[in-house]
C-alpha cells in the first residue's frame, strides 16, 4: 500500500537560510506522527510544502499519489493552520457552509460539524465574538469536511483548555480509525505523547529523530533521577552510605544514575530499610528527551 | 460554478454586514437626488427631454463616483485575506485563485449595480415625475446603469490587483487613492493640457480618440454621452464623443474588465502565504 505522504530528501532554501536540508519521512493511512521543533525548526515550512502553499527546491514531495497543491491533492487534504482565523462578520456557521460548498458538500451539514466539536450553541454568532479556543474549533470542524485521507494540522492544540485537549485528541483518534493520516506539530511534547505513533524532531531543517516514543527514549539513553528522604535522625549515616548522592538543602538526597544502573542502585537504597523514610524514581521527562535532540546539532 | 457562487455570497454577507451595501447605496442617491435638483436649470432650451439632462450629469458623476466605490470595495480583497490570516487556508481548499477572485468580483459588482440602479433610479423618477416627456430617456438610463457596472467591474479589478501587488491593506488603500486620482482626475487634466497647447492640430485628432478608448473611464464617459446624443449639454472632454465611433468606446469598455480581471489573477498568483 502506497503512503498517504511521502517525503524524500526534501530541501527548501529561503535565500542564504536551508529551512529544510533533505528531510525524508512517510506517512501511512491510518497513522499519526507528530512533528516537533522549536520556532523557526522548520515544522511550518514542511507544512506548507505539503499543502502546497510554498514550492520546494529539491527531493520529491507526494500527496496522497499527486503532487501537493494540485487539484487531486487539494480535494483529500485538510488544513488547520496555527491560529486559525476567520472573517469576524461571519457566523460559525455561514464560516462552514462556505468551507462544505468550496468542498462540493452539503452545506446543510455544517450545524452536524460544529456539533462535533461543541460549538453548536455559538453557531449563528459572529465569529468576531469567538474566543480563542473557539476559533481553534471552527477551523478543527472544517478539516472535518467530506473525509480527508491526510490531515495537517499545525499547532493544534494551542489555546485549548486542558478538557478541549481531551475531546480534540478523542476526534483524532476516530478520524485515524477510519484511515485518516495525520500530521501534526506542536512544540510541546507532553501534549502529543500518548497520542501520536511517530514522533519526528526537526532541529534547524534537519530531522534528527524519528520512532515511537520509547525508542527515543530508549536512543536518548538519558540519565534517571532518584530523591531519597532520609528518616528523621538518619541523614548522615545515608549520605556516607550513599557517597555519589548530592545533599540539597531540604534534606533530600539526590542521585543520578543511567538506565543500567538504576536496579542495582534501587537494591542498594532499599537494603538501608529504615533509615530511607521515603524514595521517589523520576525518569527522563518528555522534555529532557526533546531538549536532547533537538540540541545535539549544537544549538 | 457553485465555488464561485459560494464565495459570492459569502463575500456578499460580508460587505453587508460591514456597511458596504448602505453606504454604497446612500452615497449614489444622495448624488444623483443633488444633481437631479441641480439640472433642473438647463432644461428647456436645449430642447432634449428633462431625463437626458439628467443621465448627462449622472454620467459625469458616475465617471468619479463609481471607480472610487469600486476601488474602496476591492483593495481589502486579497490584503485583507492576508492580514487577517485567512488566505493560507482558503488556498489549501479545492478552489483556484481565478474562482476566488471571480466570487469576490461578483459580489462586489452585484452591490455596484444595486446601488447605481438605486441611484440613478431615484434621479430618474424626479425627473419622469417633473417632466412626463422624460420617458423617452429610459433607454438611456437602461445603457447608464449596465456601463456602469462595466466600469465599475474594470476598477473593482484594478483594485484586487493592488491588493495584491501590496499585500497590506494599508498599502493598497494608497495606490488605490493613487489610481483613482490619476486614471479619473489626472488623465483629463493632462488630455486637457494636450489639446490646448496642440491647437487643435494632429496630435489633438490622432491621439486623442486614442487617449480617451485607453482609459476605460473616458471610455464610458465617451460612449454614453455619444449614444444619448448629449454631447451638446457635456462640454469638456466629453465634447470629443462624436469623434469616436459608438462599436470603438462600447469595444474598450467590455474588454477592460477583462483585462483588469486577467492582471488581478496574474497578481494574486504572485502572493504566496
Amino acid at each position: 500500500m502506497t503512503p498517504t505522504l511521502k517525503i524524500s530528501q526534501l530541501t527548501k532554501r529561503f535565500g542564504e537560510v536551508e529551512a529544510l536540508q533533505a528531510v525524508s519521512l512517510s506517512l501511512e493511512a491510518g497513522k499519526r506522527a507528530a512533528l516537533l521543533g522549536h520556532n523557526g525548526a522548520g515544522k511550518s515550512t514542511l507544512m506548507k510544502i505539503v499543502l502546497g502553499l510554498i514550492p520546494f527546491d529539491g527531493g520529491e514531495v507526494s500527496v496522497c499519489g499527486t503532487t501537493p497543491g494540485s487539484p487531486a491533492a487539494r480535494s483529500q487534504v485538510a488544513y488547520l493552520p496555527e491560529n486559525a482565523a476567520f472573517h469576524p462578520a461571519l457566523t460559525g456557521e455561514e464560516q462552514l457552509r462556505h468551507y462544505l460548498a468550496l468542498r462540493g458538500e452539503n452545506p446543510k451539514l455544517a450545524m452536524d460539524l460544529l456539533a462535533r466539536v461543541g460549538l453548536e450553541k455559538a453557531a449563528r454568532r459572529r465569529i468576531g465574538t469567538y474566543s480563542k479556543g473557539m476559533r481553534q474549533r471552527v477551523g478543527l470542524a472544517q478539516t472535518l469536511i467530506g473525509h480527508p485521507r491526510l490531515l495537517v494540522l499545525d499547532e493544534p492544540t494551542s489555546g485549548l483548555d486542558p478538557v478541549s485537549r481531551r475531546d480534540f485528541y478523542n476526534l483524532l483518534d476516530g478520524l485515524s480509525a477510519e484511515g485518516t493520516a495525520i500530521l501534526l506539530s506542536s512544540h510541546v511534547l507532553t501534549e502529543v505523547e500518548a497520542r501520536t505513533d511517530t514522533i519526528l524532531i526537526l532541529s534547524g531543517g534537519k530531522l534528527v529523530a524519528e520512532g515511537t516514543l520509547s525508542a527515543l527514549r530508549a536512543q536518548a539513553a538519558l540519565p534517571v533521577n532518584m530523591l531519597v528522604r532520609p528518616a528523621d535522625g538518619h541523614a548522615k549515616s545515608l549520605a556516607s552510605a550513599l557517597p555519589e548522592a548530592v545533599s540539597g538543602n531540604d534534606g533530600l538526597l539526590r542521585l543520578t544514575c543511567t538506565q543500567a544502573e538504576k536496579l542495582p542502585l534501587l537494591a542498594r537504597i532499599s537494603a538501608l530499610g529504615a533509615g530511607v523514610a521515603d524514595l521517589d524514581v523520576i525518569p527522563p521527562s518528555l522534555e529532557d528527551i526533546y531538549s536532547h535532540f533537538s540540541r545535539r546539532d549544537g544549538q | 460554478m457553485n465555488r464561485i457562487l459560494a464565495t459570492a455570497a459569502s463575500e456578499f454577507r460580508i460587505a453587508f454586514r460591514n456597511r458596504w451595501v448602505t453606504i454604497a447605496t446612500a452615497m449614489m442617491v444622495l448624488f444623483a437626488l443633488v444633481l437631479a435638483a441641480a439640472g433642473s436649470a438647463p432644461t428647456g432650451d436645449v430642447g432634449v427631454d428633462r431625463l437626458s439632462v439628467t443621465i448627462a450629469s449622472l454620467t459625469s458623476l458616475a465617471v468619479y463616483l463609481v471607480p472610487l466605490l469600486a476601488l474602496l470595495m476591492s483593495f481589502d480583497a486579497v490584503a485583507g485575506e492576508v492580514e487577517r490570516g485567512t488566505l493560507p487556508l482558503l488556498l489549501t481548499y479545492p478552489v483556484s485563485r481565478l474562482q476566488v477572485l471571480l466570487g469576490k468580483l461578483i459580489a462586489h459588482s452585484a452591490i455596484l449595480a444595486l446601488a447605481v440602479t438605486l441611484g440613478y433610479g431615484a434621479a430618474a423618477l424626479v425627473a419622469v415625475w417633473s417632466d412626463p416627456k422624460a420617458v423617452q430617456g429610459l433607454g438611456s438610463l437602461w445603457r447608464l446603469i449596465w456601463t456602469s457596472v462595466l466600469l465599475g467591474a474594470t476598477f473593482l479589478c484594478a483594485g484586487y490587483t493592488l491588493s495584491a501587488l501590496a499585500r497590506r491593506p494599508s498599502g493598497a488603500a494608497g495606490l488605490a487613492i493613487a489610481l483613482w486620482l490619476v486614471a479619473v482626475v489626472l488623465y483629463d487634466l493632462a488630455l486637457l493640457a494636450l489639446i490646448v497647447s496642440d491647437g487643435g492640430g494632429d496630435l489633438t485628432t490622432q491621439a486623442l480618440p486614442i487617449a480617451l478608448l485607453a482609459n476605460p473611464a473616458d471610455a464610458f464617459r465617451v460612449f454614453n454621452l455619444a449614444a444619448a446624443q448629449a454631447v451638446a449639454i457635456a462640454g469638456g472632454i466629453g465634447g470629443a464623443a462624436d469623434a469616436i465611433p459608438l462599436w470603438q468606446s462600447a469595444t474598450s469598455l467590455a474588454l477592460w474588465p477583462l483585462v483588469a480581471l486577467a492582471l488581478a489573477v496574474a497578481a494574486f498568483r504572485k502572493v504566496t502565504p
